[in-house]
Formats: structure tokens, sequence, C-alpha cells
């Protein structure tokens, strides 16, 4: 199974997001490098807008994800509640 | 009972769905081919425009809001890096010529890749690719703008930053990456996809922005951080966009299958010949380093790179050709670059030196089968020349590749002792080439690689003098003439670190901004 990952940069926008990454995704693997952390996964990743709302107390919108983003991989699927990353093979 | 209901919000997809679509009409009075008369003669046959998805489903609304958001955050962080003369505060003022490397080498390329995307987001027949490319269009240009201000906070005190589009087009090692995106923006539209948006975005982008950045990071400069991971978040929609294009692509037609392969192993070579730079920089230009070339390339190529050709398998698709010489050649390029650079260090408008000692146990340590045994006693031995003040500067110029224009300093596959020759004969000349891949690349369209502007035989046919240069006058000194030419000034932008301007000015404010003078 292949891997599929997600890069975000670390500040306090980021820390609720990485945690519920990291809740929703028992099998991720946290890497963290100056200023950013690498979220690495087998097969698939999900990133769910529940586990953060949630977290931060407030509505959130999965696009917000933009503003801290660094890098991932993967076919991606978004909907208005989840974003998934996933390999096929 | 009447209840007032709210009315439910569009979600996502059919939001998307109603912004991309049905835009478009079908033209009455002109012929579609002559309204996008490049969309055809690449062989490419496209079916159905609509099937096409952008994966991220973002729309216009949401691309200002967010990017307003992200230009607001890295304009504070660049004012306020400023404003705390942050350059200061980076580990050692050798990093600053990573720097100048990424301005006049790399942020350039922002800039043609968003005419790049602007051009195919006008040719490609489907509204879908043209909103999804007009994006990427308007990020290319974001990324260059928000470099060049990151950047120009440096030209106020150090060398090398003054004049990046003036070397752009002269400077013989800024002709590498230019030659690259020259060679994408004049292919037709689908090839443009597959080399930048594909290619470049999605298998090499990571390379150059995800770890050199947390590099640029952990030697404490903020300015290139902040662009740089703000950059690469566009890139993360561009890498999505890029495997979308692949996808869309081969699901439209069998026949497209073979051109997409070729432009696969063409663009994934030439990417990789053009991150030789990107290699050298962290290996050696780094004071501090977080992860070796090869680490990084293993992560980012070999995993995640597989991960992606195993995924496409499904369409037929195979990996890039030449990924043996690949796989073995990230043991040597990075030394293999910055030892020519090294050399020809006078040429360069940045400063270059020997690592210390605790640098070379560093690449001894990250590349076991090879620094000690290939790199190190060379590097060493021009340390202790240098010591006796005969620092080593190569006058004789290098030939170069006619495909990807680095000088001739790749070695042969599986022999790092070899300096690796191809050459070719066309049209009563011989042309040169580095490697297989480049010789492979060159033979299948040679009419498009013999008008490669080489900088060295320019130099050599008299074309990168100054005017009003007299090459026939007593005294002329070609290298000095070809550094006026350039814009770059001798014994202020060139040579060693060891002695520079930039060395002595940067010891002397970081003492004044410690202490009372």
């Amino acid at each position: 199974m292949s891997t599929v990952f997600i890069a975000l940069q670390t500040n306090e926008d980021t820390r609720p997001i990485i945690g519920a990454i990291l809740d929703d995704n028992p099998h991720a693997r946290l890497n963290e490098q100056p200023a950013m952390v690498k979220i690495d996964a087998e097969g698939r990743l999900v990133v769910r807008r529940s586990s953060i709302e949630e977290r931060i107390g407030r509505d959130f919108d999965l696009q917000e994800l933009h503003i801290n983003l660094i890098s991932l991989s993967g076919n991606i699927d978004e909907s208005d509640d989840e974003l998934t990353l996933s390999w096929g093979a | 009972m009447d209840m007032q209901v709210a009315k439910k919000k569009l979600g996502l997809k059919e939001r998307y769905q109603v912004m991309t679509r049905g835009l478009d009409w079908t033209p009455s009075y002109q012929k579609m081919e002559d309204i996008y008369p490049y969309a055809a003669y690449e062989g490419i046959k496209i079916h159905d425009w609509d099937k096409w998805e952008d994966p991220f489903r973002l729309t216009m609304d949401a691309y200002w809001k967010y990017q307003a958001e992200k230009e607001r955050k890295l304009y504070a962080i660049i004012d306020a890096y400023a404003q705390n003369n942050g350059h200061l505060n980076v580990t050692d003022a050798r990093y600053l010529n990573a720097v100048k490397l990424f301005l006049t080498g790399i942020s350039p390329l922002e800039y043609m890749a968003h005419r790049g995307f602007a051009h195919v987001g006008r040719q490609f027949p489907g509204a879908g690719p043209r909103v999804a490319c007009l994006m990427q269009s308007i990020d290319e240009i974001r990324h260059a703008q928000t470099q060049i201000h990151s950047l120009s906070n440096y030209n106020k005190y150090y060398n090398g930053f003054h004049d990046f589009r003036h070397m752009l087009e002269r400077v013989w090692y800024l002709s590498v990456p230019r030659s690259f995106f020259d060679d994408a923006v004049t292919a037709g539209p689908f090839e443009f996809m597959v080399a930048i948006g594909f290619s470049f975005e999605y298998v090499l982008t990571n390379l150059l922005f995800v770890p050199f950045v947390s590099g640029a990071a952990y030697n404490g400069d903020m300015g290139t951080m902040t662009f740089g991971f703000s950059a690469q978040s566009d890139e993360a929609r561009h890498m999505t966009l890029g495997l979308e294009v692949i996808k869309f692509i081969l699901e439209q037609d069998p026949d497209n299958l073979p051109i997409v392969q070729r432009w696969i192993d063409k663009w994934m070579w030439r990417g990789y010949r053009v991150l030789t730079l990107v290699g050298m920089m962290m290996d050696y230009m780094l004071p501090k380093r977080i992860m070796s070339w090869k680490e990084a390339w293993e992560v980012y190529f070999e995993e995640n790179g597989g991960a992606l050709f195993k995924d496409l398998a499904r369409y037929g698709i195979r990996p890039p050709k030449w990924l043996d010489q690949i796989s073995f050649d990230k043991d040597h390029i990075s030394h293999q670059a910055w030892a020519t650079f090294y050399q020809y260090g006078a040429a360069a408008a940045f400063n270059t030196w020997t690592p210390n000692d605790e640098e070379m146990d560093w690449l001894s340590q990250k590349y076991p089968n090879s620094f000690d045994k290939y790199y190190r006693p060379r590097l060493e031995y021009w340390r202790e020349q240098a010591a006796q003040g005969k620092r080593f500067y190569n006058k004789t110029l290098p030939m170069l590749c006619q495909t990807c224009q680095i000088p001739m300093l790749f070695t042969e596959p599986g022999d790092p002792t070899k300096i690796c020759y191809r050459e070719v004969d066309y049209q009563g000349s011989k042309y040169h080439f580095c490697s297989d891949g480049c010789k492979e690349i060159f033979e299948y369209e040679p009419e498009k690689y013999v008008q490669a502007w080489l900088p060295v035989h320019q130099i050599y046919q008299g074309n990168c003098f100054p005017e009003g240069a007299d090459p026939t006058a007593e005294g002329f000194d070609p290298l000095a003439e070809v550094l006026k030419y350039y814009h770059v000034e001798m014994g202020r932008d060139n040579l060693d670190f060891e002695g520079s301007e930039d060395q002595k000015n940067f010891d002397q404010w970081r003492g004044q901004a410690t202490k009372n003078a």
C-alpha cells in the first residue's frame, strides 16, 4: 500500500487541525520538521471538518486549509465535510 | 402548519458545478479550430471537455478570499523581518548565496509559469481547465512578486541581488532553468500541462519548496520560509491539477497514452537535471542542514513519485525512463555540481567556498558510498591550495549540453570517475550531450534544440562582451569583459566567500546588533 501525506505549517491555526487529523487517522505518522509537519499515512488519510470544529469551537470551512497547507499527495476527494487523500494502488 | 424552512445552501460539489459549467457557448460564426488553433496539432484527442473535474473545486470567490489572507500574513512577516533586521539572524552569511541563486534562477521561472498558464488557459477548448489555468496563472505571478518583494530586502545589504532580470538572459548557469521553461512554453498546450503541471509541479516542486524552505526556516530566514511555504500551498493545488490533467487526457482516448508517456519521460528528465541546482543548495549552501539531497530525493521522488506511478499504472503509464541512472546518481550530483561552481566561482554572481570539517563529516555520514571516496579528497586539496594563497579558479570554459545546457559535469551511468559525453551529428554539425536522456530528447526534436542559446558558445563567438569591447586590443581580458556584460562586479559579487564583502559586512553588522559600538 502506498503512502499519502499532507504537510502543514506549524502555527496556532494548524495545531488543532494536526490534532484532529492524528485523532481521525490512528495509522498516520507525525513527522516534525522545522516550521512544518508532514503527516504520512498508508493508503488513505482523511481530514474531517467536524473534528476540527470540535477543537476550535467555531465553524470551519475545509478550504481554510489552503492558508496553511504546504503540500500533499494522493488523489483528492473534497466535500463540505471531508477532504480525503488516497492512492488507488 | 406552515413552517419556514431555511433554504439549504448548495454543497461544495454543486456550487463548483454552477460556477464552472454552462459558462461556455458554441460559436456560430467562427470555426472552433480557428478559435483554438493549438488544440489539435499535438495529436491529443479530447472527446468531452465536461468530464474535466477540478479536484479542489476552488471557485474564484474562495480563491480571492484565501489568497488575500495568505498575502496579508506574508507581507506582515516580511515587514517585521525587515524592520527587525532579520537578515542578521540568519545562521551565517554563506546562507545568503543560496537565496541569491533562488532569486536569480528560480523566481523568474514563476513569472514564465504565469505566462505559460495564461497561454494554455486561453488555448484549451474546455471551460473547466481554462478556469483552473487562469487561477494557476494568477498564482504564478503572485509567486514571482512575493519572492521579489521578500528578497529585495536582501538587496539593500548584500551583493549579487541587484540585476536578476538582466542576468537571467545572459549568465551561464541561469540559462539552465531559463531554457527549461522556454522549452515548456514553446511546446503545445497539452505538452506544457504535462511538463509543468504534472512533471514539474507534481513530482518535483516538493523537492524545491518543502525541504529547502524548511531549511531556510532552520537557518533563521523568515522571509524565504514565508514566501516558500505560501507558494507551496498553491503548489498543492497545482499538483492536483497536474494529476487531474494526466488522468483526464488518458481517459479521453487510448491513442493519447504513447504521447503522454513520451512527455513524462522527457520532462521528468529535464526537471531532474534542473534540480541538480537544488541538490547543491541543500547539501552545500545551507549552513544548518535538515536533510540531505539524497534523503529528500528518497522521500519526495522515490516514495511519493513511486506511489504516483503505481497509481497511474492502471492507465498503462510506466515510471519514467532512466530511473536506474537517476537512482545511482543521487549519491553524486550535488557534489559534482558544487565542485563545478567552486571552480567557476569567478564567473558566478555569488560566493563559493569549501565546506568546513564539520560539514564534510556530515556529508560523509549522509553519503557513505560516495563522499569520502570521490569528493572529500578534492575539496580538501582545494582547501589546502586556498590556504597557500592559490585558490583554484578554472579559466577554461566548459562544454555545455545542448539540451539541458548544464556544463559536462555528470558522470557515466555506474562510473563516477568518468565524465559522460554523448554526441549526435545533425545536418553537418556535431552536438554534445551530458547523458543518454538529453541526447534522446534532442534526437526526437532536433530542429528545436539546435536553436539553443548556449552561453559558452556565445562567449566564444564574441557575443557576450559589452558594447565597444575590442577583443583584438592588447591585454584584452575576456573574463573581465564577460562579467561586465553580465553586470557581475569583479571582486564584489563573485569569488570565494572567505574575504568577501558580504562576509565582512555581515560580521560587522551582527557585531553592532549585539553590542554598543
